[in-house]
């Protein structure tokens, strides 16, 4: 696994920023999508990955038993799921909306009309 | 009033201004009343912090008691109340100004409680005591302006949004990353604790923290457009209306540098040798290009926009420096900054409004018919390029003086080339618009709205206001000075923020 999920990560990444980097409007939605998948697993990888413990305190200890998952990175994905799920939301309704109303979804054809415009 | 309330009002104010706004959906006086009511509320609440940070130099608060590096840290120093200051006055000027600025159906459609819960936005960043919830107040802050700058979806509005969406997700994507290594590293998320435990030399870990710092640097680059980073922003600023961009562009760069300088000087402290040269070259390419840039433009928004990125570059010069001098001229230019870059913004809103276009080949003779908006426009450029003894002067004063001491020859003379050619863009500006007669092949052309005197003189009121604050910071700057020093004090020696926020949990029960 420690293995495995960081080159998991690195590609999400390099196929996140690939996407992006395409002038197909649906590509950079999934290159978005990727890129904020990447950044959660980061998040989630780099706290450090303990198995089968949790960070529940037992009634006769006053701290919790070593080894345990620490609890701060699953909160803070938590967080950068929804957020980055309102984002990607917003993306996908602002690029339709970009869509209807250039009647394209190529990002070149978009400046050239703009520029004419 | 207790610190606590003081702390958590600059955020409480624009969430329930915007939460009424919305129950009047629609009816855009209602908004106007609660948004207006609820700006003048933040100003004043933003004035009491400061004036309570200049008494007590850092206050803090535990969001439900939680002891500090545990629980949800609120804390404000000179800086960041002196940052909320700037912020609720352009809210004001600028609310002021959309009242007959912008069109009905985008304020009866959501630009007020977007505008507040941006403000609400700005003061979590300003406000937070902690790294992961800087991250959270940052996306709060860029939904806001996503919404906002795509507010009434024409169609530049919704290729200008679509290219911010874009890269501040990627920012934001890279803050996160450095978020998660700072805590791999260090075990902490709160900004005390963690400047604590950066200073302690043995700490195994503390040679990674460099690779952390940039993750920040490029993450906060984009969101406050430095050099290489900054395209963004000359492609968006321009497209929505003037009541949007005016506030857009006036504050939310300036809150990125704000992070900069806070981390910089809090947390990524243990390089600096590496750092600072670096971000001294960054500093002087992002003055150079944005000047360069806005000198070949002949859109009066496009200018402005190029203008922004430029003077990022004398705010990021300050903190390469670091010497408290230094830091002290970034604070104040900040400061200038904000208001004099809203108030040019909204005089080119007051000339579009009457003549609408912001062509500088279209426009002319302005100063014929508006004579004080030309008056009005002359101050605030020239305050912008810095002549005595208008409020740039002092910015670019402290940061040339605090260069020189430092033996930075070579950036203390880029940036007052850069002043120079700044001067060059605001005569070109002065001279199109409001010197040069109008072409008369197009006198013709020109749809002029109908001239509504009650309604100009409306749009005239923000324009003044700002004025006022900029000829008082200009010709009276020594409060301002005082202050400024007060926060680079504070942010280089972080003792007493430190101390502050981690013993002063327990004081009520």
């Amino acid at each position: 696994m420690e293995t495995l999920l960081p080159l998991m990560v690195g590609s999400l990444f390099a196929a996140g920023l690939y996407f992006i980097l395409h002038r197909h409007l649906f590509k950079v939605i999934l290159g978005l999508i990727l890129f904020g998948l990447a950044t959660n697993l980061f998040l989630f990888v780099v706290g450090g990955l303990t198995r089968g413990g949790t960070a529940i305190i037992n009634k006769h200890e006053k701290v919790a038993v070593e080894p345990y998952a620490d609890p701060v990175p699953q909160a803070l994905l938590l967080t950068a799921i929804v957020i980055g799920f309102g984002i990607q939301a917003f993306a996908i309704v602002l690029i339709r909306r970009v869509y209807q109303t250039f009647k394209s979804n190529n990002l070149d054809e978009l400046r050239k009309e703009n520029e004419a415009h | 009033m207790p610190s606590d309330l003081l702390l958590l009002l600059p955020l409480l104010i624009p969430l329930y201004g915007a939460l009424l706004c919305l129950m009047f959906w629609q009816k855009e006086k209602w908004q106007a009343a609660m948004a207006g009511l609820a700006q003048v509320a933040w100003l004043a609440g933003s004035a009491f912090l400061l004036q309570r940070v200049w008494v007590q130099d850092v206050v803090s608060t535990q969001i439900g008691n939680w002891p500090a590096p545990y629980g949800i840290t609120l804390v404000a120093d000179v800086f960041s109340a002196l940052l909320l200051l700037a912020g609720a006055v352009i809210g004001l000027a600028v609310y002021l100004f959309s009242l007959q600025g912008l069109d009905v159906t985008r304020r009866r459609f959501g630009y007020y409680p977007l505008l507040l819960l941006l403000q609400m936005g700005v003061s979590g960043v300003c406000l937070t005591g902690d790294l992961f919830n800087l991250y959270v107040w940052f996306e709060v802050l860029l939904i806001c302006c996503f919404a906002l700058l795509s507010l009434g979806s024409t169609k530049g509005q919704l290729e200008g949004t679509l290219k911010y969406v874009t890269i501040n997700f990627l920012a934001s994507g890279l803050l996160l990353t450095g978020v998660g290594v700072v805590y791999s590293l260090f075990g902490s998320l709160n900004l005390a604790e963690l400047a604590v435990l950066v200073r302690q030399p043995t700490h195994p870990n503390l040679p990674l923290l460099s690779m952390a710092s940039i993750f920040f640097l490029v993450g906060f680059g984009v969101k406050s457009a430095i050099f290489p980073l900054f395209f963004w922003l000359p492609a968006s600023y321009h497209t929505p209306p003037i009541a949007i961009s005016a506030f857009i562009a006036g504050l939310i760069t300036k809150v990125g540098i704000y992070t900069f300088i806070r981390l910089f000087t809090l947390i990524f402290v243990s390089d600096l040798g590496f750092l600072l040269p670096l971000l001294a070259i960054l500093s002087g390419l992002t003055m150079l290009v944005g000047v360069i840039g806005a000198a070949a433009q002949t859109d009066f928004k496009k200018i402005l926009s190029f203008h922004i990125i430029s003077q990022i570059g004398y705010m990021l010069m300050g903190l390469a420096i670091y010497t408290p001098l230094a830091i002290a001229g970034s604070i104040f230019f900040i400061v200038h900054n904000i208001l004099v870059k809203t108030n040019l913004f909204l005089i080119s809103g007051v000339v579009a409004e009457r003549y609408r276009t912001f062509s500088l080949k279209k426009l002319g003779d302005v100063y014929l018919e508006q004579p004080i908006l030309a008056l009005l426009f002359l101050v605030s450029a020239l305050s912008l390029a810095g002549t005595p003894p208008l409020s740039g002067f002092w910015g670019k004063l402290m940061l040339a003086k605090a260069g020189l001491t430092a033996g930075n020859y070579i950036l203390v003379a880029t940036s007052l080339c850069v002043s120079l050619v700044t001067l060059f863009s605001m005569t070109k500006i002065w001279n199109e618009v409001f010197w040069k007669p109008k072409a008369q092949s197009l006198e013709k052309k020109l749809t002029r709205a109908p001239v509504n005197l009650f309604r100009l003189r409306q749009l005239y009121l923000p324009v003044i206001l700002l004025l006022v604050f900029i000829l008082f910071i200009g010709v009276c700057a020594r409060p301002l000075v005082q202050l400024s020093e007060r926060a680079a004090n504070g942010l280089l020696h972080i003792e007493n923020y430190t101390e502050t926020v981690l013993t002063n949990n327990n004081t009520r029960k």
